[in-house]
């Protein structure tokens, strides 16, 4: 029954719920599925089969008497940035070797509350610095995907890249991911998946490892919209241990799928219009376009001016966050110990063993942009220039846009170990040259699939909405999503 | 603004990361190309704008002023690397 894992979620909670299926055939299926494939994909890091049966058993036994919460006995996989009690925590760093939390994060402490299963701990990006999963400890998530006629293997994206290629080659039935600067949107557009940021504040922070903790927001990665709403509704909630969650109720996000979109106003940026963005890219966006108005939404060119300082603003606001975030990682409380010469060597020699390359250069670009002498030129210019970011999104949402269409990522999925991007970081930091602004401004997007380039590889749309609209989000996403059709790659592992 | 290798060997000590003349060679270059990345930011005209703190207008919550956690000293150590009858164990401080 190896079927049971290319359900979607909504479609497993059916089956179970009318006793078709067992959570344990399921979470077996998936299991199956892991152990004969993550070899292939190095998409987990951690796989907790004992855990997960026992999570299983515990839902069927609910199920069996007409009980259990929205997700009840649904296999997921869950991001190793996500504390997970006596389980792997490592946001995929050296640094935290052997870490295994006390204590459970809110976003997957609701989960199993609502009767999730439980599969294992997802690869990622070391501390979720990266746009192509490459910085990894644990080494490269391999995309499901593959150039027509090629078996180049491509990276899934990054951060949340074992959460999109997981989701993509069928190893669960969703998963959680987050999303600093388009770690969440990136990824599903290059995994042909879906995934949302939510509004900063909509999603506790609590127990997740912080990079940069003004733009840090968790999401749901999933094969439809629909699963996206139902995983967003669990993960979701108002958390008085994080003092950025924010006092509103969750709404009942699914039922905003098939809402007709009749009169809706989309803003199209000409400002994402960017110079050497490939013709299929512009061709995609297009189509979005089309779709959107036949579906009766009223199509307005708008103007956010300071897109383009988005990027640089970004790369002194996050580094300078992850800077001051990351120094709890001295060889004191937890994971990897060096042994120095005294305490301050110790320190060194444990960061420096313990952290990547990527890591350590955002630190250092941290560290230095709030040196004494620099604060202002680069860390006040920064969050000024994000006051002006937020105000454009501001002003286009007072002129009555109801939510704003975007190409997801400048391009398709890239080669693992591509020679352009490793040479030069700043092209490596383009990829989210269209995501990056909405987390400067707090606001939710979503990356829908909306069609394949001409290697056949999956190219994303994003919407974005008004702060905690994300029912918007849904609503539109699924007009496209409808009008695109689902992408699945060839397997062929 | 750019960076030499003397400040990137003082950054790194600020950061408490060891760094081989090899490292501060390379990220002399690496973070060079970052702060050139960043000086547009320079061309924006941002007089009379507030710097962002928050990006929901929203007070910080507060929580009531009592004691709501504790006692799990055990769990706190639990995961260092050196502990002794739970303090953490580090390299001798003070002669």
């Amino acid at each position: 029954m190896s079927d049971l894992t290319k359900l979607t979620i909504s479609e497993a909670r059916e089956k179970l719920r009318s006793k078709d299926i067992s959570s344990v055939e399921l979470t077996d299926a998936y299991l199956g599925a892991i152990d004969a494939a993550n070899q292939t994909f190095n998409a987990y890091v951690a796989v907790t089969h004992d855990k997960a049966r026992d999570m299983a058993k515990a839902s069927d036994y609910k199920l069996a008497n007409g009980e259990g919460g929205a997700l009840e006995g649904i296999p997921l996989g869950i991001k190793d940035l996500f504390g997970t009690e006596g389980v792997h925590t490592q946001a995929c760093s050296h640094v935290l070797d052997g870490f295994k939390p006390r204590y459970e994060s809110t976003v997957t402490a609701n989960l199993w509350a609502d009767g999730a299963v439980m599969l294992g701990k997802l690869n990622m990006d070391e501390f979720a610095m990266g746009s192509s999963n490459e910085t990894s400890y644990y080494g490269a998530v391999v995309n499901p995907w593959r150039a027509g006629g090629s078996n180049r293997q491509l990276v899934p994206g990054g951060s949340s890249g074992g959460s999109a290629a997981a989701v993509s080659s069928w190893l669960c039935a969703g998963a959680t991911a987050t999303d600093t600067g388009g770690s969440i949107r990136q990824p599903a557009a290059f995994t042909g998946t879906v995934g949302i940021k939510p509004t900063y504040g909509r999603v506790s922070r609590w127990g997740v490892v912080a990079f940069a903790s003004s733009l840090d927001q968790a999401g749901p990665i999933t094969r439809d919209v629909r699963d996206a709403a139902i995983m967003l509704k669990s993960m979701a909630s108002v958390d008085p241990k994080d003092t950025t969650s924010v006092d509103l109720p969750v709404p009942d996000y699914e039922a905003a799928i098939g809402r007709p979109i009749k009169g809706m106003k989309v803003g199209i940026p000409k400002e994402y219009r960017v110079d050497g963005m490939p013709e299929e890219i512009e061709v995609l966006w297009q189509k979005g376009i089309a779709w959107l108005k036949d579906a009766g939404a009223e199509i307005v060119d708008i103007s956010l001016p300071h897109t383009k300082y988005a990027l640089p603003a970004y790369y002194i606001v996050a580094p300078a966050e992850a800077s001051s975030n990351l120094a709890r990682y001295d060889g004191v409380r937890y994971g990897l110990r060096v042994p120095g010469k005294d305490i301050t060597d110790m320190y060194e020699q444990t960061r420096a063993a313990g952290f990547g390359r990527e890591v350590k250069r955002r630190i250092m670009i941290g560290t230095y942009v709030l040196s004494a002498g620099y604060y202002d030129a680069y860390y006040l210019q920064a969050q000024k220039v994000r006051t002006l970011i937020k105000k454009d999104f501001e002003d286009v949402f007072a002129a009555g846009v109801d939510v704003i269409l975007t190409p997801a990522t400048p391009s398709a999925a890239f080669g693992i170990a591509d020679q352009d991007m490793a040479s030069d970081p700043v092209k490596m930091y383009l990829n989210d040259i269209f995501t990056v602004t909405v987390n400067m401004a707090g606001l939710p997007g979503i990356a829908v699939p909306a069609g394949l380039d001409a290697h056949g590889l999956p190219l994303g749309l994003q919407l974005i909405g008004r702060p905690f609209d994300e029912e918007t989000l849904f609503q539109t996403a699924h007009v496209i999503e409808q009008a695109a059709g689902r992408f699945e790659p060839e397997k062929w592992w | 603004m750019s960076v030499d290798k003397a400040t990137v060997k003082r950054v790194a000590h600020l950061a408490r990361i060891a760094v081989t003349e090899e490292d501060a060679e390379r990220m002399t270059g690496e973070l060079n190309a970052i702060l050139g990345f960043v000086e547009q930011l320079n061309e924006v005209d941002v007089s009379g704008v507030e710097p962002m703190t928050s990006v929901t207008p929203m007070a910080m919550r507060k929580r009531e002023d009592i004691v709501t956690d504790g006692n799990k000293a055990a769990d706190i150590v639990a995961n260092a690397p050196a502990t002794d009858e739970n303090f953490f164990l580090v390299p001798k401080v003070v002669e």
